[in-house]
């Protein structure tokens, strides 16, 4: 029989693996790498703020990445090239964030957990948290998905079809917001964009179709999760990292082929 | 059950412009432009770089905003768009007949049927991003023509086809007009297009230089001094390209003209 905590953690895991592989997708597709990572990074000044402010710090969290996501796509096309702006505002979200949160003397704020995740240590009431911000981006994504994809695809096309690609950017933005808000708790902000990226990449080269890419993604994501928390607790490795090791070695096994193809 | 809007009195328009003004910033790309497209007529732009073929095209379809003038466009309007350029990144995998299912749901006898119709049969099962530069265009043309037109808008469709390629395309366009009879708005600066297969030309840089019906515009002095006396040229080469051919002698015979 498995310890209680190791089953919390394995449902949060999978919750976020699920959510996880939608918006990994997207985030592939549309080359938003860099802005997945300023997202996941701004949440840290979310924490920080929230911890000093004593409010909640999911809310706090959410609210941070939020702004950053929305700051950063209305910034983009505005001069600087959208890496450099994403670099940006990625590293001001982390170094502000740790100068802040090295202010609030007398609240402990236990650092590591949040860059790199404290999967083992989630609650009941985390669950709930994860769980309803995995239904909410879920059913977004199930609703919105003809049109986003066909916005990703090219404006143009999706305007002579009568969507708003402005909007759809807009509601994939919030879906990115609370997929980092949810998944800190599980992997940590440094580890988001791998989560989001890796699975996405390593289902890329056995996939026709997006929506065929979406499932293999999820596949790997799950699978990554059950088994790089089992790998944790039997080699007594950090389950964030781990989750990441196995979804690379997905990576890798899935991509050997194609790898030296890369573009 | 389309409404037309009550500014339009005489006559059954599917857009109709009047004195468009788009602005870049204090730039301004398109000066009181004007135009009307009517169900079934091919109507062509063409225009050096930079003259605003693009934005009035992006104007049309929603993706620009515009400063000054009027657009009224019939309500529900279905386009069938084929863009200027279609990058379908590397990362994103997409067959023939998912791309075909993207803003219309297709049985695979719909889609294999569209296929054959745009000339690119045996292509359903093959990835978008393995396509030669003839058949995506083939492949994107099937694509707008399901959902039943009232107008294909190409923004210059045949930029990376050869000149063979692309007098195969729009002679497809053709037929697809004169089955469907929707109509058709392009962009195009293959001035051998516009020769032949248009009802009416429209000349643009920033405004309207001319307009009218390709054998009136072919004779303006506006429209040479646009694309200057080098337009012999283009119909020498145009006649030279079908004496090879052997395919259309009417269109041949419509430019000795």
């Amino acid at each position: 029989m498995l310890p209680d905590f190791l089953i919390r953690a394995t449902i949060a895991g999978l919750g976020v693996a699920l959510i996880a592989a939608p918006l990994g997708c997207f985030v592939v597709w549309r080359r938003m790498a860099y802005f997945g990572e300023a997202t996941a990074h701004a949440a840290l000044l979310g924490i920080a703020l929230s911890l000093a402010l004593e409010l909640p710090i999911f809310g706090g969290t959410l609210l941070a990445a939020l702004l950053m996501a929305y700051t950063v796509s209305q910034l983009s096309g505005r001069g600087l090239a959208s890496d450099t702006l994403l670099g940006v505002s990625a590293h001001a979200g982390l170094a502000v964030g740790l100068v802040v949160a090295s202010f609030l003397s007398g609240v402990r704020i236990d650092l590591m957990a949040y860059l790199f995740g404290d999967i083992l240590a989630v609650s009941i009431s985390d669950l709930y948290t994860i769980w309803i911000g995995v239904i909410f981006v879920l059913l977004l994504i199930y609703w919105r998905w003809s049109p986003m994809l066909v916005s990703t695809l090219n404006e143009e096309l999706a305007y002579s079809n009568g969507i708003n690609p402005k909007k759809e950017k807009l509601i994939l933005t919030i879906a990115l917001a609370v997929t980092v808000a949810v998944s800190i708790k599980v992997v940590g902000l440094l580890l988001i964009s791998a989560l989001l990226i890796i699975p996405a990449a390593a289902a890329r080269n056995t996939s026709s179709t997006p929506e065929t890419m979406v499932i293999i993604t999820a596949l790997v994501g799950i699978i990554s999760a059950i088994s790089g928390l089992q790998f944790s607790y039997f080699f007594n490795t950090p389950p964030g990292p781990s989750i990441v090791c196995v979804s690379i070695t997905f990576f890798l096994l899935l991509s050997s082929k194609n790898i030296w193809k890369f573009r | 059950m389309c409404v037309v809007p009550a500014q339009i009195l005489n006559q059954v328009t599917l857009i109709n412009i009047k004195d468009i003004t788009v602005k870049y910033g204090e730039n301004i790309v398109l000066d009181k432009v004007s135009l009307d497209v009517a169900p079934g007529e091919i109507v062509t732009i063409v225009g050096p770089n930079g003259s605003g073929k693009t934005s009035l095209v992006k104007t049309i379809i929603g993706a620009l905003e515009y400063y000054s003038g009027s657009l009224i466009i019939k309500n529900n309007l279905r386009i069938g768009y084929i863009p200027q350029r279609l990058n379908i990144d590397n990362t994103l995998p997409m067959t023939v007949q998912r791309f075909l299912n993207l803003t219309h749901r297709l049985t695979k006898d719909e889609c294999l049927k569209a296929l054959s119709a745009a000339g690119a049969s045996g292509l359903l099962k093959a990835q978008m991003s393995n396509l030669s530069g003839g058949q995506f265009q083939r492949v994107l043309l099937a694509r707008a023509l399901q959902g039943d037109p009232e107008i294909l808008i190409l923004d210059e469709a045949t930029q990376s086809l050869d000149q063979a390629g692309s007098a195969d395309f729009y002679k497809q366009v053709e037929s697809v007009r004169d089955k469907k009879g929707c109509a058709v708005l392009m962009i195009s600066h293959e001035l051998h297009v516009v020769m032949s297969a248009s009802d009416k030309v429209i000349c643009l840089n920033g405004h309207v230089c001319c307009s009218g019906a390709p054998e009136a515009v072919a004779i303006m002095p506006e429209y040479h001094d646009l694309f200057g006396t080098g337009t012999d040229g283009t119909l020498a080469l145009y006649r030279h390209n079908h004496d090879h051919r052997h395919d259309d002698p009417v269109r041949s015979a419509e430019v000795s003209d």
